[in-house]
């Protein structure tokens, strides 16, 4: 079959990316050629900064070389302008005449320096920020003159001010605006930034309007003039008071635009579906973007339009700032000036270089703006995007994420002062100098990509910070800026909580009628959603849908817990953390009998018995003879309490019989994520109740409630919540906490995060103030887990598939020459009880 | 010619999971079931940390490992990029709902693996 044509008109990131994109999922598709005007392949236009600064050198900023191209296919023509579309023909023809037909076409021209229109604007030593020839001009300026007028106190202009500097020039910044970077900051950390820059050696002219450019009789620029008069030397004029998308050859070709090339959320014009546009050429509802991340989403929808798949849609980003000025830490994101009905909180440090301002409306992070310590930048962001109330941690937002007890990266928060030894994320053991390098060598530009490549920052995510940092300086890549909405997974565009409205609003108890109303991407699911839908199908719907084991994690299908060599680990329920001699002595007989190699008492209180075969599992239940302690389920796991009234001469309550108690009313109650209790009969808190998903703590009067505690990654310590006169009221009241949060949290949600989400006030309401909203929650509950079997006893009932523990077969020892008559003769399959598998 | 063996039915098999056919040596050989009755069969041991492939959840065609989320392709044993890596397929014959492997490979393929047993489980003579 003939191949279809394609051609972009352009050769930069953005341009690139997508065919990328595309060659990944529909490589045979399209004979593809691209027109570049400049000599290059595609470079990370990003990091010239960081080559102008002599950091980096232009061989190591080159993306794509031309040996990608060749691979690849694609024909390729360097120095080539397009001049010319003809919609009709359907083919573009360049200056030197060179043509070339298409059925699909993308526009990726990028953008043009916006060039003052002031007299002497075309004098020689005057240029604009924005390609390789522009900065080698200004690498080659530096070492023949003296002084440099940078016009533009944004984020180009400063970036090209600090290389010309540090490659000897004698920088003067002319700023129309009173104070740096206006788009981006506010006066104060403007002004910070200035005096740092200023202290480096930069000279300002703030509030300044260049009136002309004076040239000398070569032709060449020799002064800058400003209204009133005064003129300043300047061998070298660089103009960078912003971009303007290059969209010439698309309002030649009659395509509509405005701001850029006006495109759909597929990348495509309006006015000629055949032609796409991306990057920053293309104005998407408005916005024609700079920022890589963003770019790339686009790129990746249009690729995924291109292959003809046409999925995906793109809606639009977020988008924040940083500035790559070596040693300088700036951040902004969203409205960081505040004003009308905006609040603010501000911490200033002048003498340390630190200022935080952080913009609330209603109850929602609408802005931040950071100067000189950004590591929490991306919670910011996050924080504003995902626009969740913040009163609950309002008194400790501006001390930041790491300030809630982060661990696992050794407290560093300045990635640039950390060597390529020290580890950046503890969970993976990923150093920095392993993220750099991936970064560099295969080309990553998100969080994401880091993620998927290094696994840095991919499982608590404590690091994200760091990580992002590393990006930043490393590859110049921002913050991956999603839409605010997450989708699920990749086999849906919806979130969790629209995912959880339509199985409740629509009655849905069937997993594959979630795939048909949802319209699923994927027949049947992944591993990350299908776990998911199964729990939101069953707590939706308690006795009604009908769990499904193959969508289980596991260890909520084994009713073990998996360890790193395959076989399991057993905890029995022990109530209340208390047990007895007789169990003891039958757990101690089980371990001898199946000779389970590690006994342990776990942090829960429990005994935990690990390195137990599969095939042992149902043995050990039944030897044991003690109900399931759930220690691999998302559900409640143990309730610790510690002795209380009962034998404790401090002791107010009987905090033991209350776990007990509790235990016995809520065991087996599966949730978005695992659950523990805590009950202390007194204030001194032994059972450590204050870090628990629900922590009760006995006092004289009576008992104290404290909930979405978490000893985890961020140690939290729980919210009071109320103060209980009864035994029958902690029932009450603990019950209906945890039927809120199996309705409402998200899969893999902790208490923690689920109420971080909703906000206290809204638990408060719902379970304080409604009185009978709460009775009705707890009776909700009862109603779910009554008659819920115990898995290690009740198989049939808790759908428990007992062949999984045995192999179907074993294969006996090989025979060699196996004889004519045996071959095909069928089914040596022995039973494998016997033989022992390895696990 | 190949000595083909049957090991089990397909319906021995629950759908979208799997099931284990021990050998005498090496790891054992995992089989899966897809949504369309399709069978494959891999070496129960993924490349990344040589976890059970077949205690993994099955979607689609591949199985995403229990111990790292990894996923293999059940068609290919070959891990889903950006990560690399692959493991051993065995062939599979569906005859008469019954699911037959090849002697040949039960005997060889991966059989001087060590069997997937790190950890505190070499402290005993298992």
């Amino acid at each position: 079959m003939k191949k279809m044509k394609l051609v972009m008109v352009g050769n930069g990131m953005a341009g690139v990316r997508t065919l990328e994109e595309l060659l990944k999922i529909s490589p045979d598709l399209y004979d593809i050629t691209v027109f570049g005007a400049e000599p290059h392949p595609n470079y990370n236009r990003i990091l010239l900064s960081p080559v102008l600064a002599g950091e980096q050198t232009l061989d190591e900023i080159i993306l794509n070389p031309l040996s990608w191209y060749e691979e690849n296919g694609i024909t390729l023509h360097l120095g080539k302008t397009v001049t010319q579309i003809d919609r009709i023909r359907r083919k573009v023809i360049a200056a030197d005449g060179t043509e070339a037909d298409y059925d699909r076409l993308l526009i990726a021209t990028g953008s043009n320096p916006f060039i003052l229109p002031v007299p002497g604007k075309d004098l020689d030593g005057v240029i604009g920020y924005r390609d390789i020839t522009d900065t080698n001009t200004m690498i080659e300026a530096a070492t023949k003159y003296k002084h440099a007028v940078v016009i533009g106190g944004g984020l180009l202009g400063l970036e090209a001010a600090n290389g010309l500097m540090l490659r000897g020039m004698q920088v003067t910044v002319v700023h129309i605006g009173d104070w740096l970077m206006e788009r981006q900051l506010d006066d104060q950390a403007g002004e910070l930034l200035r005096k740092s820059l200023q202290e480096r050696g930069l000279r300002f002219r703030m509030g300044a309007h260049t009136e002309a450019l004076i040239g000398d009789k070569d032709g060449r620029v020799m002064a800058v003039r400003f209204k009133g008069g005064e003129e300043i030397p300047a061998d070298l004029v660089v103009m960078a008071a912003g971009i303007r998308p290059n969209t010439a050859l698309a309002e030649s070709a009659g395509l509509h635009c405005h701001r850029g090339v006006v495109v759909t959320d597929t990348l495509q014009t309006v006015t000629d579906p055949r032609i796409y546009a991306v990057g920053e050429c293309a104005a998407h509802r408005g916005i024609a973007y700079g920022l890589v991340a963003p770019l790339f989403e686009q790129g990746k929808v249009c690729a995924n339009h291109l292959a003809q798949f046409g999925i995906g849609r793109y809606l639009g980003s977020q988008t924040s700032t940083k500035l790559k000025v070596t040693g300088i830490d700036l951040f902004s994101a969203g409205d960081f000036m505040g004003g009308d009905g905006t609040e603010e909180i501000v911490m200033s440090d002048p003498f340390a270089g630190v200022y935080k301002k952080l913009v609330i409306k209603n109850d929602q992070l609408v802005g931040a703006c950071l100067y000189g310590d950004t590591v929490d930048g991306s919670w910011y962001f996050k924080l504003l995007r995902e626009g969740r109330k913040i009163a609950d941690i309002r008194d400790k937002l501006m001390f930041g994420e790491s300030n809630i007890g982060d661990v696992g990266h050794q407290g560093h928060n300045k990635a640039a002062a950390m060597a390529d030894s020290d580890e950046v994320c503890g969970c993976n053991g990923v150093t920095k100098g392993a993220v750099c390098k991936a970064i560099k060598e295969k080309g990553l530009f998100t969080l994401e990509e880091v993620r998927k490549h290094t696994k840095a920052s991919a499982s608590c995510g404590s690091c994200t910070g760091l990580v992002e940092q590393l990006l930043m300086f490393t590859a110049g890549g921002d913050y991956s800026a999603a839409p605010k909405k997450k989708a699920m997974c990749g086999c849906t565009e919806l979130s969790h909580q629209e995912v959880r409205n339509a199985i409740f609003d629509e009655h849905l108890v069937k997993l594959d009628e979630v795939y048909e109303r949802l319209s699923w991407k994927t027949p049947n699911g992944c591993s990350t959603c299908r776990p998911a839908l199964n729990y939101y199908l069953i707590s939706s719907w308690p006795k009604e849908a009908v769990d499904d084991p193959q969508s289980r994690f596991i260890n909520e299908r084994s009713h073990a817990n998996i360890q790193k060599d395959g076989t399991y680990s057993v905890v029995p329920r022990m109530w209340g953390g208390e047990t007895t001699a007789d169990e003891l002595r039958r757990i101690a007989d089980a371990v001898d009998k199946y000779k389970i190699p590690t006994v342990k008492v776990t942090g829960g209180q429990r005994i935990d018995l690990l390195g137990v075969r599969k095939e042992d599992l149902v043995d050990v239940w039944r030897d044991i003879g003690m109900p399931s302690g759930h220690a691999y389920a998302k559900a409640l796991r143990t309730v610790k309490t510690c002795v209380g009234s009962e034998w404790c001469r401090m002791g107010t309550q009987d905090s033991t019989q209350m776990g007990k108690d509790l235990e016995r009313a809520m065991w087996r109650m599966y949730a978005p994520h695992k659950v523990k209790f805590a009950v202390s009969g007194c204030p001194r808190n032994c059972a450590e109740a204050g870090i628990k998903d629900v922590g009760i703590i006995g006092v004289d009067s009576g008992w104290e409630m404290y909930i979405a505690g978490n000893g985890g990654i961020k140690t939290e310590v729980a919210h009071f919540l109320v103060k209980l006169k009864t035994a029958e009221e902690v029932m009450e009241y603990t019950g209906a906490f945890m039927q809120l949060y199996r309705k409402e949290g998200w899969y893999l949600e902790r208490t923690v995060h689920y109420v971080s989400r909703v906000g206290l006030d809204h638990v408060k309401q719902r379970i304080l103030e409604d009185h009978e909203g709460r009775k009705a929650l707890w009776a909700e509950l009862q109603y779910a887990l009554d008659g819920e079997p115990d898995p290690w006893f009740e198989f049939a009932k808790a759908q428990v598939d007992v062949r999984q523990f045995e192999p179907v077969a074993s294969i006996a020892v090989p025979t060699g020459a196996a004889s004519s008559e045996s071959a095909g003769a069928s089914a040596k399959t022995v039973p494998a009880a016997p033989l022992r598998g390895p696990f | 010619m190949t000595d083909w063996i049957s090991v089990c039915a397909v319906t021995d098999i629950p759908v979208l999971g799997s099931r284990r056919v021990a050998r005498a040596k090496g790891p054992q050989v995992a089989l899966f079931r897809t949504a369309d009755d399709r069978i494959h069969a891999l070496l129960d041991r993924c490349p990344h940390k040589a976890g059970p492939l077949s205690q993994g959840i099955v979607f689609g065609n591949a199985v995403a490992c229990p111990l790292h989320n990894w996923t293999i392709a059940l068609e290919n044993g070959c891990a889903r990029e950006p990560d690399e890596g692959r493991t051993p397929v065995f062939q599979v014959k569906v005859e008469d709902g019954v699911v037959l492997l090849d002697r040949q490979e039960l005997d060889t393929v991966g059989i001087d693996l060590p069997p997937v047993m790190a950890g505190p489980c070499t402290r005993v003579a298992c």
